[in-house]
């Protein structure tokens, strides 16, 4: 039986640090052992898989999915797109894409925040989708609003969207953050910051993307996003499995 | 110049923040959205094995609760399959072995039903003790932490596990192993998860 294909190893100069003085909230959230390296087994080269029936086809529509009937969300129409990837440039089909956001004020749909921009009635602030035979995926939304937070007295996140994506291994589960071309609170956000280099900020900020806008409707955003690549299965003429 | 290897980089992680729940969980968040909510039934109704309760806290360098977390579980059935392609071969019928759990906001415990997972293939022919492998995310937390559920009546098979004994400090290793009781007939398994700080859990880098 032929070995299956590992997942390359996670690069984490790239990624952030667990423990990240700035942004306050890891001070005592973060491990102070190294994490144990451990070499893929069937438990972390395989994970959930997802289909159709799990998503109904207007999840992906935040400006209507919790809008009520002949309503929309408030704010700046957006359109955000792109594709899943992989390490090796190819794209990861029907995997699971979910994003959660405040609204166009800044404020989230959650109990717990108490910011005083106004709850928008026909706004929920999530979507979810599965992507394409090609990797592709959209959400259509309204841009959030920027918004403080307690870290520094005057903290302000720049406009994101959060955005959870699975993969085909468990290996490869990862949320990240979206941001938007152009917005000056970016170098100053102390979650941005977390991560070591401008490059790997730069590929968490999504660029305007006229060509995919609709016009007289929305205006889009486009962002790749790229999970763990892998070796192919190893054969003994190609050791090196691809 | 030597040529360029063109990989591409993979994307940055993000913390998941204080309002995870929005989007992976929204009614626990305070509002229905969707016909249905993703990862809230494990093993499914027909799924063999021994019915089990997983619960516990996670806690933080100060000795506190987290109350704002979501951790992600991902199992094998009884018979040490995963619910994949490359899985080890089909699976009970509604057995996804993949759940989402949220804590209690004012006390921070979580809990999940599923049933009891076998034993699983480990490299070059071992084999793993019965294991949960859980992902952990909050506010604060950078990048999703992996660790592993292990099961402390399963003594014997813990004692042989190649993941186990890979952990150089052997006092370390009782950090995945859960503690077992019974209530109402069923079996409880306790498992606390210690960010930082005396007993911090073994996190690995998979």
């Amino acid at each position: 039986m032929p070995t299956p294909g590992e997942y390359y190893q996670r690069d984490r100069e790239w990624q952030p640090p667990a423990y990240t003085h700035d942004y306050k909230t890891s001070v005592a959230r973060s491990p102070r052992y190294s994490l144990i390296s451990l070499e893929n087994t069937v438990s972390e080269i395989t994970g959930p898989t997802f289909g159709h029936n799990d998503i109904d086809p207007l999840d992906n529509d935040m400006i209507h999915n919790y809008a009520r009937s002949g309503e929309s969300a408030i704010g700046e129409r957006i359109i955000l797109h792109g594709r899943v990837l992989d390490e090796n440039a190819r794209p990861v089909p029907n995997t699971l894409v979910e994003a959660w956001q405040a609204n166009a004020g800044g404020r989230y749909r959650h109990k717990k925040d108490t910011y005083l921009a106004p709850i928008d009635p026909n706004f929920g602030g999530c979507g979810r989708t599965i992507t394409d035979e090609n990797g592709y995926y959209y959400f259509r939304t309204v841009k959030p609003g920027a918004y403080p937070w307690r870290n520094w007295v005057n903290n302000w996140r720049p406009a994101h969207i959060h955005l959870s994506v699975f993969g085909s291994g468990f290996v490869q589960r990862l949320i990240t953050q979206c941001y938007f071309e152009g917005d000056p609170l970016i170098p100053k956000c102390p979650i941005v910051k977390t991560i070591p280099t401008q490059e790997g900020i730069d590929s968490l900020v999504a660029a305007l993307d006229l060509n995919a806008t609709i016009p007289l409707d929305s205006i889009a955003y486009k962002f790749d996003i790229v999970l763990r690549g892998r070796r192919s299965t190893l054969f003994e003429n190609r050791l090196e499995g691809n | 110049m030597v040529q360029k290897v063109d990989y591409l980089k993979e994307t940055p992680s993000q913390t998941a923040g204080p309002y995870v729940h929005i989007g992976l969980a929204p009614g626990a968040a305070g509002f229905d959205i969707y016909k249905q909510e993703l990862g809230k039934d494990i093993a499914g109704p027909i799924a063999n094995g021994e019915r089990i309760r997983v619960e516990g806290l996670v806690i933080d360098g100060t000795g506190s609760p987290v109350k704002d977390v979501l951790l992600e579980v991902w199992q094998a059935n009884a018979d040490g399959r995963y619910a994949h392609p490359e899985g080890g071969g089909p699976v009970e019928e509604g057995f996804r072995g993949w759940g989402r759990v949220i804590t209690d906001f004012a006390t921070g415990e979580w809990g999940f039903d599923t049933i009891k997972p076998g034993k699983t293939p480990g490299r070059n022919g071992s084999v793993q003790a019965p294991h949960i492998n859980l992902w952990i995310v909050a506010r604060g937390i950078n990048i999703g932490l992996n660790t592993r559920m292990y099961f402390e009546d399963e003594a014997e098979a813990n004692a042989q596990d190649p993941v186990l004994n890979l952990i150089e400090w052997e006092n370390r290793r009782g950090t995945l192993i859960a503690g077992r009781s019974e209530r109402d007939g069923q079996a409880v398994y306790r498992f606390e998860i210690r960010l930082q700080g005396d007993g911090e859990t073994v996190f690995f880098d998979i």
